[in-house]
């Protein structure tokens, strides 16, 4: 077999717009923003001596009185409508605790989930014991961010059908800030795949669902065997994913199709070689400027 | 290493440097994609790689957990091959036990910790090559880490350790000083403010001198600061510009 050797060099990373440079707006930890006192403090400042001051680096956002600053990475902050993919990391009474690369574990209570047998069923004491039987640890979910709680933690809810226990896929963890916000975040690509762009960077590919059968209430998953076309198209949109976010290319359906259009000439493992990477993620900025004009 | 001349009669010492000089420091953020937070930092031929994890969910024991702040936890360690003679045990040690007490006390004082209550930071520094000062390239690559996982600080956090020969403060000590016999001090400091988050002296010094060799710390651990700002701005400017559209 032959093996792909390369010594370490370091790699100029390209990009279409370089118009950002030299931008004021850029604050480190430390740096006073302003020193009028008519400003209210928001995240990722603090008050020092009556100076608004940085506390995280990254770019400083103003909307009329209200100064922030955005760090360029960091863990997700989740909002009421959020999609999320997560894992379930333990089973207590009445709640699951879900990882969502959030900064405190959330919560999936028993009483916002479907479960069969429709939407009116009483919740009994039998259920909360079978809880492990719907979800148990290690498993992953689609779910929608209800509430968001004093101290920062997320209450979800998987109350409807497009949400529930993941079945057969790929699980790819980007930076959250990566996702775009979109009305949807469950796409059907057209290259015969489904992906679902949680909004805290975890991204779930997997083989477009035929009929979904609606008494199962989002607990049911697909055990059947999926064909190496499927597999194929999966590894593909995975590896074009890392691809787009390596560079930094903000992730939705048209970007995600656009990069596996871009990729088709070039072998599954090929796409994470840098030089591949490089040229594909630059075919598809292109045609992304395109569409936009 | 008695007779060996630390600071020679022309103001040099043992690397050649002048009695206030810094090493070269290089440093890199953002090297690992999977950690929240990761930095690189050389000061001159110590090396030393901080990953920072969190906040997140308390992990381990449940018991730690404060309700209205963050916990964080540290563990500093040194590979086996980093210094001349190879190390049997890479962390658990005494000293990098107290190594890493003193690292979590630093950033303690440094990041604003109120902010994440009932959550947990992982600070891990490892030295890949030890050559005096420690202490201080560790604080200074976990400060680029904790910058770089986005964790709100209320400022840098730099650190520099400081000898005494002949009357004489010697900025950053490489190994072959500090074995020398020389009383020296770490110092960790928090630059725009000049607030000290850690100061510690193990040797004996009259306490006449200890006024300026704090100073001549904090004019060095100041100097420090400025090499990572520079690191920190210039990485900046660069993810911008790819996130920019």
């Amino acid at each position: 077999m032959a093996a792909d050797m390369r010594l370490p060099t370091i790699r100029k990373t390209v990009s279409l717009s370089v118009s950002a440079f030299d931008r004021k707006d850029l604050v480190v930890p430390g740096d006073v923003i302003t020193s009028d006192t008519g400003f209210m403090r928001g995240h990722g400042t603090y008050v020092d001596e009556d100076k608004l001051t940085a506390s995280v680096a990254g770019e400083v956002q103003r909307v009329d009185k209200l100064i922030c600053v955005r760090p360029l990475k960091t863990r997700f902050n989740g909002e009421v409508g959020d999609v999320v993919v997560g894992r379930i990391t333990e089973v207590q009474q009445k709640r699951w605790k879900v990882e969502t690369n959030s900064r405190l574990d959330s919560v999936l209570l028993l009483s916002s989930v479907n479960l069969p047998g429709g939407e009116l069923r009483r919740r009994s004491a039998e259920d909360e014991l079978t809880m492990r039987e719907y979800l148990q640890e290690g498993d992953l979910i689609s779910a929608e961010v209800q509430s968001v709680f004093s101290d920062g933690a997320l209450s979800l809810h998987t109350r409807s059908l497009k949400y529930g226990k993941l079945g057969q896929g790929v699980l790819v963890q980007l930076s959250p800030s990566l996702i775009k916000r979109q009305k949807t975040h469950f796409h059907n690509l057209p290259c015969g795949a489904s992906i679902i762009l949680g909004n805290n960077g975890f991204v779930w590919l997997y083989p477009t669902p035929g009929q979904q059968e609606e008494e199962a209430g989002g607990f049911y998953t697909s055990l059947e065997p999926v064909s190496l076309s499927d597999r194929e198209v999966i590894s593909r949109l995975r590896n074009c994913l890392l691809a787009l976010a390596a560079h930094k290319v903000l992730l939705y359906d048209t970007s995600v199709l656009y990069c596996y259009e871009s990729s088709l000439q070039h072998q599954v493992k090929d796409i994470l070689k840098p030089e591949v990477m490089e040229e594909i993620v630059l075919l598809t900025q292109q045609k992304l400027l395109e569409q936009e004009g | 290493m008695a007779g060996m001349e630390l600071l020679s009669d022309q103001g040099y010492r043992l690397d050649g440097r002048k009695a206030t000089e810094l090493r070269k420091v290089q440093a890199r953020m953002g090297v690992f994609a999977q950690a929240d937070g990761s930095a690189y930092l050389e000061q001159g031929n110590t090396k030393a790689l901080a990953v920072v994890y969190g906040p997140h969910e308390m992990r381990g024991s449940r018991s730690r957990t404060l309700h209205d702040q963050a916990v964080i936890n540290c563990q500093y360690s040194m590979a086996t091959f980093s210094t001349a003679e190879r190390k049997r045990r890479p962390h658990g040690d005494r000293k990098s036990t107290e190594m890493s007490l003193h690292l979590k006390q630093t950033f303690e004082a440094a990041v604003m910790t109120q902010l994440y209550p009932r959550s947990q930071i992982d600070i891990y520094v490892k030295i890949l090559q030890s050559d005096g000062g420690n202490y201080s390239v560790c604080v200074n690559a976990a400060t680029l880490a904790v910058i770089d996982a986005g964790i709100p600080m209320r400022d840098y956090v730099c650190a520099c350790t400081v000898g005494f020969v002949d009357e004489t403060p010697l900025a950053d000590l490489c190994y072959a000083e500090e074995g020398g016999g020389v009383s020296s001090l770490a110092l960790a400091l928090l630059p725009r403010g000049g607030q000290i988050a850690l100061l510690q002296m193990d040797a004996r010094l009259h306490q006449d001198h200890l006024e300026r060799l704090i100073e001549a710390a904090m004019t060095a651990c100041k100097g420090v600061g400025k090499v990572l700002d520079e690191v920190v701005r210039q990485h900046l400017q660069e993810v911008s510009v790819l996130t920019s559209d």
